[in-house]
């Protein structure tokens, strides 16, 4: 009797501290929600979208030039990340042993755990260093290096979850194995490896480490891959470490901006996933 | 009643669809999974491979469409022929043997794409690319796959929609479209419900006076009632293979008997 009694004590116990962890775990981001809304909101207008920044003391400005960089960033990201991460994850989910394979899986977990920072110091070296200067290129490889593993890896574990039965259906009707894997499985998969890819954009869109020494930042305005460019977590950081109040509320608005543009993306993979035409077969 | 005479069929197409293994034996990797098999299939008929789990039936079904290539470390000695050419014939086109040899496998695996889509893989990678080909290609397969009339107002609906007894047949239909000369069942039924089941006897009824069927189950009424000859394999051997009728009423071998009547499986 005591004994079933200790034991439902515990487990409701348990239950609660899962609850309670649960919670926890929800906190930080509506209070860091809530706290870019009470400061950053009341900076947001038309012209932070499409003005430039305005010289110290002068009241008003935007930040057209970062958010636009900030795009541009992704994009070259994108263009380097994807097609390489997706190509090598169908290599490690259709010839999953060979030593090549094997190679690029340990690999790219290790590049996942890499300090961003250094990826930053790689495309400095290997960019900007040999060119001479700063620019948009090196800070969309840097990113772009990012993206690569984190694409890799997820492309290839949604790959693997299509069941055998559709890859044989393929192959029986006929199908040459390479059409199969790109006409089956990775249509199959497509929803995934697109929330995968949109996650990986998400995840790089805030990093600034990789930037400092290769984007580096710009007041003024440029599209130019070969100039540097401004980027939203660089002004950010700029703006907050300065020392003027005005800065410092547009940095709260480009944080409130930045994040509102990572929720876009992640709804937008949720979205994904969800409205897909079949079903998982059961 | 007058008798019509059959037209006859010209005799170069008599023979397309048969099958026969010569001393086929298969192994995955050390395991010998079929020994030295020796049968013939001929054309326009329907076998069943009988014989517990397990027992290579399954393995010699897909040696004939080449589909255990797939799995690492597998070798086959011996010889198994499509129209009297091995089908291990380094010079032989998989794809293209594939393309004559339709399967059908024990789960439904539908693509998850539309109804209509589904049948018009095969026609489009054989380069149909007209539409109104293809159209009465999927209507024609789903017609042969006694399926038509269920789906033809939902073609365009996901195939996934559609009950595990319907999805099945469209996959019948979905292997009908290549125009195979040879379709290989792998207990289509199993997983079906008896009405679900008693459909796709009779589809087999129907398609065997086109094709070849090879059907495996583990259901021996169903062997009896749709099977012509019945192919009994038990540890990787061919134990027996004969009419249909003569295995189930005086199977010549002890083991077949003792298997048909139940005494082990």
């Amino acid at each position: 009797m005591t004994n079933a009694r200790s034991r439902h004590l515990v487990s409701g116990a348990m239950i609660g501290l899962t609850y309670l962890a649960a919670a926890l775990a929800t906190l930080p981001l509506l209070f860091i929600l809530f706290h870019l809304l009470v400061k950053g909101a009341s900076s947001i207008s038309l012209a932070f979208f499409t003005h430039m920044p305005r010289p110290v003391g002068e009241p008003g400005g935007g930040m057209a030039n970062a958010i636009v960089g900030t795009l541009i960033l992704i994009g070259i990201a994108s263009a380097i990340g994807l097609p390489i991460g997706i190509g090598a994850g169908l290599h490690l989910a259709e010839k999953k042993t060979t030593p090549l394979a094997h190679t690029a899986r340990f690999l790219a977990d290790v590049l996942n755990g890499l300090p961003s920072i250094v990826m930053g110091i790689f495309a400095w070296e290997v960019l900007v260093r040999p060119i001479g200067h700063f620019s948009a290129l090196a800070g969309g490889v840097a990113l772009g290096a990012m993206m690569i593993p984190l694409v890799t890896r997820t492309t290839e574990e949604m790959l693997l979850v299509v069941p055998t039965s559709l890859r044989e259906a393929a192959l029986a009707l006929g199908y040459p194995k390479w059409r199969t894997s790109i006409s089956v499985v990775l249509r199959t998969a497509l929803a995934g490896i697109v929330t995968g890819a949109l996650v990986a954009v998400a995840r790089i869109a805030g990093e600034t480490a990789p930037l400092l020494f290769t984007a580096l930042g710009n007041q003024f305005w440029s599209t130019s891959f070969r100039e540097p460019i401004a980027a939203l977590p660089l002004q950010i950081f700029t703006y907050a470490t300065n020392a003027y109040d005005e800065l410092h509320r547009l940095a709260w608005a480009g944080a409130l901006v930045l994040i509102s543009i990572v929720l876009v993306i992640s709804l937008a993979a949720r979205f994904v996933t969800r409205s897909r035409f079949g079903a998982p077969v059961d | 009643m007058t008798a019509v005479a059959p037209v006859a069929a010209p005799a170069a197409t008599d023979t397309v669809g048969t099958i026969e293994a010569r001393d086929f034996s298969f192994w995955y990797g050390k395991k010998q999974a079929l020994k030295s098999i020796s049968m013939k299939v001929p054309p326009r008929s329907v076998t069943a491979l009988i014989g517990p789990s397990g027992c290579g039936k399954s393995t010699f079904l897909r040696s004939i469409n080449r589909l255990n290539d797939l799995i690492p470390g597998v070798r086959q000695e011996g010889d198994l022929c499509l129209d009297g050419n091995s089908v291990y014939d380094p010079s032989l086109d998989v794809v293209a043997l594939r393309q004559r040899v339709g399967m059908v496998f024990q789960r439904w695996n539908p693509f998850p794409k539309s109804i209509y889509e589904n049948v018009a893989y095969g026609p489009r990678i054989n380069g149909i690319a007209d539409e109104a080909s293809v159209d009465e290609i999927v209507e024609r397969s789903l017609r042969r796959a006694a399926i038509w009339e269920e789906v033809k107002d939902r073609l365009r609906s996901s195939a996934l929609g559609l009950s595990g007894g319907q999805q099945q047949r469209v996959c019948i239909a979905r292997a009908l479209a290549n125009q195979p000369e040879v379709l290989l069942l792998d207990e289509p039924a199993s997983a079906l419900d008896p009405s679900s089941t008693q459909r796709i006897e009779e589809l087999v009824y129907e398609l065997k006076k086109e094709l070849t069927i090879i059907i495996v189950t583990h259901n021996l009424q169903q062997a009896a009632r749709a099977s012509e000859y019945t192919a009994f394999f038990f540890t990787g051997e061919l134990v027996e293979f004969g009419q249909t009728e003569q295995m189930f009423t005086s199977p010549q071998e002890e083991r077949t008997e003792a298997y048909i009547t139940g005494r082990f499986g």
